[in-house]
């Protein structure tokens, strides 16, 4: 059995759901050691204890968030020399994915990206061309770093918990890094995160302005709200919304698609959702060829007729 | 400034795209320079611009590292306005993955000499992991600004934005680094044809690996750190349920959720 590593950064109060499917990979993988970042709350420890975790490293330095990720890089590079780790494994934001490239050079490691499982051997799946191929891939070296996919392991506690240790791991310097001088918090909606949901209600240029009905059927159904390209550049939500190429790639069971005609690019970031829902009033857009359920109809009559009736049949 | 702009020949996205071959790799028939690496190179042209454009030394220098056709990634760029051209390019380096891409391309770019700033797009379009800038910033120990949605340069330093999903952030870093541009950056413009008929008199370099010091034992499948095992086409998601809004299509989507067990 490998021993794993599991890059945690900065968890708050309580893990979110992809960092609870990293550790249970990790344990059905072998032992699993997490490399944390930031402040370790009491909710969080129990939560390492009940997932298994042998061991919690903390880095030297206190400043990792000052700089774009080459320190948080070196640190995870030396925490897994420090646990022995065979796997080094990160979520697949975009930070743990560049993470994870710099780590696999500081360790000569093979990297992984967008996985989502892992066999016994180390042995990756994931597909590739815009879900287009599923491939098997394997790191050819001693050690891989593997950053997963949210939504493909089921959460689950160990069958026994664990009393980990604590051990502090010395971060090496850093030749040079980007320094961040300013950060501004965005207001959180409330509403689930779009790459974890398992709705997602997505809304196009055809919302023209108001992406109300999407909100509202979102909220009916618990779900996170998506937009297409030409909805954020709009201004009309948030660019942090955009599924696609260039936005977010998801997988939700299901995604509902609002005025979206289906580009190519939007269909890269969804088309491997479970089941694809779309409404659209242009009979001819593409969208049609991939929707398991089409509605040619006006998204202004559709949307609020669905969510009301969610609400009357969730009474 | 010596800006040096990474230019990928990939295959068009609004064609199927194949996995071909005994080592999985992306089949390169129907290429084209990677959509997302024409923000890195307006970026740079409005640098050059800004300061003087070519005849005040500035320049734009777009590289590709790939086999014979990634010439026209770098024929490309040059219609679109880069200064020159280098292609690196090996039968040894057939199979790279992202680590031993970051090699051969961080040897180029120490091969240049001087430079002042590489620039990226944010991944490819093929193999979309956003891990070749990083792993070229590690190798050269320079200090990298990924997913930058602004860039400006003043004296020796960068200043960029990027969005992060919980919080946008403002970035700064001395000079010579790496940057990766998202597609918020700029409208990357059109060659027009002046700068068509501009791009025939510039010259493109052409560079081996020995030219540019890499063991070929570094590279290709054989330096590669991954391998692709096993790949399967997915069958295509074929259409469902097609039906037009008679009043209640609402309702009747509902139906398909509780149906579906999605409620
Ligand atoms: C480099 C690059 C990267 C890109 N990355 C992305 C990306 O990540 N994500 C992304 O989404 N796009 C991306 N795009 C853009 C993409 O090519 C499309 O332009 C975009 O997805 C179009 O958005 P849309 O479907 O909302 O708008 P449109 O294509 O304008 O479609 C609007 C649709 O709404 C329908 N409609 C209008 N009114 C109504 C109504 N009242 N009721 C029902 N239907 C209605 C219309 O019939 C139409 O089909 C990228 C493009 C480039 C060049």
């Amino acid at each position: 059995m490998a021993k794993v590593l599991v890059f945690i950064d900065n968890p708050g109060a309580s893990l979110k759901k992809s960092s609870l499917e990293l550790l249970t990979l990790a344990r059905s993988l072998g032992g699993s050691t997490v490399g944390l970042n930031g402040d370790l709350s009491d909710g969080v420890a129990a939560t390492f204890a009940e997932y298994g975790v042998d061991s919690i490293l903390h880095p030297s330095a206190q400043d990792l968030d000052d700089f774009l990720v080459a320190p948080k890089a070196a640190y995870v590079a030396a925490a897994a020399e420090a646990s022995g780790a065979a796997i080094v494994l990160l979520d697949n934001s975009p930070e743990g994915k560049e993470i994870a490239a710099r780590v696999g050079i500081r360790l000569n490691a093979g990297v992984i990206t967008d996985v989502v499982a892992v066999d016994g051997d180390g042995t990756a799946h994931k597909s590739v061309l815009a879900g287009s191929y599923s491939t098997a891939c394997k790191a050819t070296t001693p050690v891989s770093v593997l950053t997963l996919k949210a939504n493909n392991v089921i959460p689950e506690p160990a069958p026994a918990p664990t009393t980990p240790e604590t051990v502090t791991v010395d971060v090496p310097a850093v030749a040079a890094a980007a320094r961040i001088t300013a950060r501004e918090q965005k207001v959180a909606s409330g509403r689930p995160d779009l790459t974890d949901a398992r709705i997602v209600v997505a809304g196009g240029r055809g919302m023209d302005g108001d992406f109300g009905p999407v909100e509202e059927l979102a909220d009916a159904l618990g779900a996170a709200v998506g937009a297409s390209r030409a909805a954020t550049d709009a201004g009309w939500i948030s660019h942090d919304a955009q599924v696609g190429q260039t936005g977010k790639t998801v997988s939700p069971q299901l995604y509902i698609s609002a005025g979206i005609s289906g580009a190519i690019q939007q269909k890269a970031g969804m088309q491997t959702s479970q089941v694809i829902v779309a409404v659209n009033k242009d009979a001819e857009s593409p969208v049609f060829e991939i929707a398991d359920f089409g509605i040619i109809g006006d998204v202004f009559d559709v949307l609020p007729q669905a969510a009301a009736e969610i609400k009357k049949r969730k009474g | 400034m010596k800006i040096v702009v990474l230019v990928k020949h990939v295959p068009d996205a609004q064609f199927d795209r194949h996995l071909n071959g005994a080592g999985n790799t992306v089949d390169r028939d129907e290429s084209i320079l990677s959509e997302l690496d024409e923000y890195a190179l307006e970026a740079a042209l409005q640098l050059a611009e800004a300061r003087g454009g070519s005849k005040a030394g500035n320049q734009v220098i777009a590289l590709s590292m790939g086999p014979s056709g990634a010439v026209n990634a770098v024929k490309k760029a040059l219609q679109m306005g880069a200064t020159e051209g280098v292609h690196v390019t090996d039968d040894a380096l057939a199979g790279s993955d992202a680590a031993a891409t970051s090699l051969a391309l961080a040897a180029a770019v120490r091969h240049l000499g001087g430079v002042d700033l590489v620039l990226t797009g944010m991944a490819s379009t093929d193999g979309e992991t956003s891990l070749v800038p990083a792993q070229l910033a590690e190798r050269l120990g320079l200090p990298q600004v990924t997913f930058a949605s602004t860039l400006e340069v003043d004296g020796g330093r960068l200043t960029a934005r990027r969005d992060a999903d919980t919080s946008s952030e403002t970035v700064e870093a001395p000079l010579p680094a790496i940057v990766s541009v998202t597609d918020q950056i700029n409208e990357p413009r059109y060659p027009n044809f002046k700068g068509i008929i501009a791009a025939k008199r510039k010259s493109i370099t052409t560079l081996s690996l020995a030219d540019i010091g890499v063991d070929p034992a570094q590279v290709g499948f054989a330096g590669s750190w991954t391998s692709v095992a096993s790949a399967e086409q997915r069958p295509p998601r074929t259409a469902g349920t097609i039906i037009t809004d008679e009043g209640d299509a609402g309702i009747k989507l509902v139906d398909f959720l509780a149906a579906q067990k999605l409620l």
